[in-house]
């Protein structure tokens, strides 16, 4: 008897809870680091991206409707998702080219800023939002809210971490994201969604498109129904083209170096909204 | 015997009627002086542009003073003392960058009369909203900015904030002072040093600001004002020396400057128009909801960001709350703005006035009704009647642009959810207003309105405590409060 | 917003003629009120001869609009104003606490009305107002109301004992339904009297009922005005809620008594440009 073949699993696009293809059929070859596997990924076209948008506008009403313990409980369920693929994680940033023990700590620090993101979803209104003593007889109160739908431009390394880091902050608030993965490890960010789609997320919340960033980011930073980018992966000799894209509806954005935990994160796309009260008999 | 129970009319004619005398307020409280240079590095300035312009009287069109106009020479100098500056005002202990803006803040106070008279000739809005609104606010800004000064590591949890360096500033008109010590104080509280450009229709107060800055010890060159145009404030935002850009003005010059700031790194901030719904619904306290919509539209001309210039009523009262509405307008006073009793002044420019009655004939010839009660208009300077603008559809101009002018456009909605479907449809989400007796419906609508600012049964308060800002197209980035520092630091966005 | 408008409203600069107009009409505007437990009709005679010629020295200033007195007093006041223009109110209906069986309060009343009194001002019973019995309180104005016959009908709703500006809103409205020809903020007695957004809370609530029904009803404020600024904003109220049409004595009043003679002194540093001492001004 021959060794057994092994059935290899087909990467695709994770949109509105499902698992497509790019509408465009195109895919792009991701060879591994020692060259011993060559996998095809789905590259996402403009057309997908405008049906990610679509489907993360859809889902925002009910996602930032949600309680934030609500959204607690789901971002530790991807956490926990993740680490029961923890090792499936491992072996893709092995080929990569981490090393084992790189690629397991990598995986550990991403499970762990999921939870310290977790944490946040019932918290950070706490410490972000206050009351203002202002001089008069009135209640005032000012709380963040979701800016809406955010676009993030993944960084290429740590992949998984930097995966994490952009996407765990905008969907803690209460926005839905479209994320563009970085064409480095592709196959990471669809782990990552098929754990997501094992994680109680509701389909929209978050949508992962695989292709080329420089293909994508120019549609999603001018996309008139997007409210916020974290381009955090985002080259800087590209990064003045998308400001102006970006400009025509004055998104919120942001660029991030590293993917340490940060509370700034989060209130960076969200909206401060004062409510004013009087008070009287 | 009982009073006569039938005539509204009074029943003993024969009394004369009782007409409020004008009640001027000295114009001499505000030296104005012939000519006003531009204030860099301490001290009043000839321009290197060589050019003045003269700003005027909106109540009169009379001249007022001769204004220096920065060239990119200017910005360039009044960018350059603000980066001189930057290291020491930085470094300085933060009780010394508090205790200088308590001085400010308590000389505008002595001085305010003073200010306000000067607002009110320089920008025409009444002597009663410059002295009773705008100024109290302006030192209160100052005053609470000065106590952050020592304090921000109390602000920002798990940050170590740190100033941004040099910072361009860019006001409107229709506030003039209050809109400078909205950008100034916090700028200089956070450890910023400042380049201000006011707008060209109203600078003298800005310029009385940086004397009253330097009489209070304020370091030279930490606070530089250099009015001009648009184009002096394009060569400020674009100038390499500067390091963050706050601006308020219209949504298309702020999305201009996002433009030019591409991939600059600057940071930014930007306080756009609005088109803020004001929402009636039928349980609310309707004299109060009157009032409350009047202030919302007629404060300061309507020439407000925030202004409530779309009411939307329930249908079920729209006529009743229509006829209060115009009775009501009837009591209101237009004219001279340095009467005491005057309730609205001038329009601020021709060319805000063009804008305004473009406005309104667009609304004409679309087929809203209109409504003004009759008013006598002084014959000199730029003056528009208090306007209300009825059977108005969500489609017609007058339902979507901002007139930034004392004009309200009235439409109607059924329920809660069509209010916040109407209220929400626009690009812009500055404020909202809200009135209804129930709890339950207030903290529900407060949750759907698409708008940084939500009034409940009031408008148009502010407060230095109190974060202003929007959302979409109005703009990112709050002034006041707590958030309103995060705009000028590093290390909490 | 009604204590926004009132504020806003108290800014306005009501200077010479404009002020000379006020003060007068303030004047004519007085229900000059004594009300004290140690009124004698000795008292009583002083307060009418001040109220028909306020400024003995100056001729032009017109008389009150009306003495208001204690229900024994009222013959002793109709002795002295009978025959002039000043009309002399009652208080009545067990003022100042209302708290008597009604058919008590309608014999005072016609006692009054037959002793001479021109005016009754009457107080509701804010214990079955407060407890909701509304219905109660609208019979019995409505039973004083007749029993005052053709004397001018005010009615005190104390509204410093209401607790809310709904509350003196709804009592205004129940009070002009049940036939009131004013409606007054208060006794006197209790604190506070009369403020300047309580008495915007009953104008809107005049004007809202006169629109409705035709009526036009009147409305005194009572209590604690006793400076001629203070008079002056109430007037500034007045006439920017209701207009030009409620400045009359027959559908304002003022309930007061030292404000009289700031009243006076105002008028003379207007015409004199000197400040004014006490000592020139009668005390009643």
């Amino acid at each position: 008897m021959g060794e057994r073949l092994a059935v290899r699993k087909t990467y695709k696009l994770y949109i509105d809870g499902g698992f497509p293809r790019s509408e465009s059929g195109r895919t792009f070859p991701v060879v591994s680091d020692d060259g011993s596997e060559v996998v095809h990924i789905s590259r996402a076209s403009r057309k997908d991206l405008r049906m990610a948008v679509r489907a993360a506008r859809a889902a925002l009403a009910g996602w930032k409707g949600r309680s934030g313990y609500n959204r607690g409980q789901v971002l530790y369920r991807i956490a926990e998702m993740v680490e029961d693929r923890a090792a499936t994680f491992a072996a893709q940033l092995e080929l990569g080219g981490s090393s084992a023990e790189d690629a397991r700590g990598e995986v550990g620090e991403a499970i762990d800023l999921l939870i310290w993101y977790a944490g946040w979803c019932d918290k950070y209104m706490q410490v972000v939002g206050n009351m203002n003593p202002v001089a008069g007889p009135f209640f005032n109160i000012s709380v963040p809210e979701p800016v809406g739908v955010v676009g993030v431009i993944a960084p290429s390394a740590p992949v998984l971490r930097g995966l994490v880091a952009g996407l765990a902050p905008v969907v803690s608030s209460g926005n839905t994201a479209v994320v563009v993965a970085s064409p480095a490890q592709p196959m990471i960010a669809i782990t990552l969604a098929e754990a997501l789609a094992t994680a109680d997320v509701p389909a929209g919340v978050v949508n992962i498109l695989t292709g080329f960033p420089e293909e994508l980011a120019p549609w999603l930073a001018g996309h008139m129904d997007v409210n916020g980018v974290d381009f955090s992966g985002v080259h800087p000799e590209g990064i003045s083209d998308l400001e102006e894209a970006a400009s025509h509806n004055l998104k919120r954005t942001g660029r991030w170096e590293g993917s340490d935990a940060n509370l700034y994160r989060i209130s960076a796309f969200t909206e401060i909204k004062t409510v004013w009260h009087p008070k009287g008999r | 015997m009982g009073v006569d129970d039938t005539l509204a009319p009074r029943p003993d004619a024969g009394l004369p009627m009782w007409e409020y005398q004008e009640s001027r307020e000295n114009p001499d409280l505000a030296e104005v002086r012939d000519r006003s240079g531009l204030w860099i590095n301490g001290e009043e300035t000839e321009p290197l542009s060589g050019k003045w312009f003269s700003t005027i009287e909106p109540a009169t069109e009379g001249h007022l003073s001769m204004v220096a106009e920065a060239g990119p020479a200017d910005v360039d100098r009044a960018v350059g003392a603000a980066r001189d500056a930057a290291a020491e005002w930085a470094g300085l202990p933060p009780i010394e960058r508090a205790k200088s803006l308590f001085r400010i803040a308590r000389l505008i106070q002595e001085r305010s009369r003073e200010l306000a008279v000067l607002d009110t000739r320089d920008g025409g809005k009444p002597i009663r909203e410059a002295r009773d609104t705008d100024l109290p606010l302006v030192a209160a800004h100052f005053f609470y900015h000065a106590g952050w000064a020592d304090k921000l590591e109390y602000a920002f949890p798990g940050a170590a904030p740190r100033p941004l360096g040099v910072v361009g500033q860019v006001i409107p008109w229709n506030f003039p002072l209050l809109m400078a010590a909205w950008k100034v104080a916090p700028a200089l509280a956070t450890g910023n040093t400042v380049v201000l450009k006011p707008a060209e229709t109203t600078p003298l107060s800005a310029l009385r600001l940086a004397e009253i800055a330097a009489e209070a010890g304020l370091p030279p060159g930490v606070l530089n004002v250099i009015p001009g145009a648009g184009e002096t404030g394009a060569e400020l935002v674009g100038h390499p020396g500067v390091d963050k850009v706050a601006f308020t003005g219209s949504t298309q010059v702020g999305k201009e400057i996002r433009r030019r700031l591409a991939g600059s790194g600057k940071a930014l901030t930007l306080e756009l128009g609005g088109k803020g719904a004001h929402l009636v619904f039928e349980d609310a306290p309707l004299d109060q909801a009157v009032e409350g919509v009047v202030n919302g539209i007629f404060f300061n001309q309507g020439q407000v960001c925030c202004a409530g210039s779309r009411l939307l009523v329930q249908e079920s009262i729209a006529s009743e709350f229509v006829d209060r509405l115009r009775r009501r307008l009837s009591t209101l006073r237009v004219g001279d703005p340095l009467d005491k009793n005057t309730d609205i002044g001038a329009i601020n420019s021709a060319a805000q006035l063009r804008r305004i009655t473009e406005l309104v004939e667009s609304g004409q010839e679309e087929g809203a009704l209109i409504y003004q009660p009759p008013c006598d208009l002084p014959e000199r300077g730029f003056w528009f009647p208090p306007t209300l603008f009825t059977d108005v559809s969500q489609s017609h101009r007058i339902a979507r642009e901002e007139i930034f002018g004392p004009v309200l456009s009235i439409l109607t909605f059924r329920t809660p959810d069509e209010a916040v479907e109407r209220a929400n449809n626009t690009p812009y989400g500055l404020a909202s207003g809200v009135w209804t007796s129930k709890g339950s419906r207030i903290l529900w609508m407060a949750d759907r309105l698409a708008a940084g600012v939500v009034w409940a049964n009031t408008y148009n308060k502010f407060d230095p405590a109190s974060p202003f800002g929007g959302v979409k197209e109005s703009g990112f980035g709050r002034e006041g409060g707590r958030h309103g520092l995060a705009a000028y630091l590093r290390g909490v966005g | 917003m009604v204590e926004e408008r009132v504020a806003a409203l108290s800014t306005r600069s009501i200077k010479r003629e404009a002020k000379m107009w006020a003060l007068r009409a303030a004047i004519s505007m007085t229900d000059l009120t004594t009300l004290e437990g140690m009124d004698t009709r000795d008292k009583v005679r002083q307060l009418c001869h001040k109220a028909i010629r306020p400024d003995p020295t100056d001729f032009s200033i017109p008389p009150v609009a009306a003495v208001c007195v204690y229900p024994n007093l009222v013959g002793a006041a109709a002795e002295v104003v009978g025959g002039s223009a000043v009309k002399v109110a009652a208080v009545s209906t067990y003022f100042p606490s209302g708290q008597a069986p009604l058919d008590l309060k309608i014999a005072e009343t016609t006692q009054v009305v037959a002793d001479g009194a021109d005016e009754v001002d009457m107080v509701i019973d804010r214990g079955a107002f407060l407890a909701g019995d509304y219905v109660k309180v609208f019979a019995e104005v409505a039973a004083v109301r007749e029993a005052a016959g053709d004397a001018c009908l005010k009615v005190i709703l104390e509204t410093g004992e209401l607790g809310s500006y709904d509350n003196v809103r709804r009592a205004s409205t129940l009070a002009m339904a049940a036939g009131a020809d004013f409606i007054k903020t208060s006794t006197g007695k209790v604190s506070p009297a009369a403020t300047l957004p309580v008495t915007l809370v009953m104008l809107e609530s005049i004007r809202d009922f006169y629109r409705n029904t035709g009526r036009a009803v009147g409305m005194k404020p009572a209590g604690g005005i006793s400076s001629a600024k203070q008079a002056i904003r109430w007037l500034v109220l007045l006439n920017e809620t209701l207009g030009l049409e409620w400045m009359t004595p027959q559908r304002f009043r003022f309930g007061a008594s030292s404000l009289l003679n700031d009243l006076l002194m105002q008028i003379r540093w207007l015409g004199t440009e000197r400040y004014q001492s006490p000592d020139y001004f009668t005390r009643a």
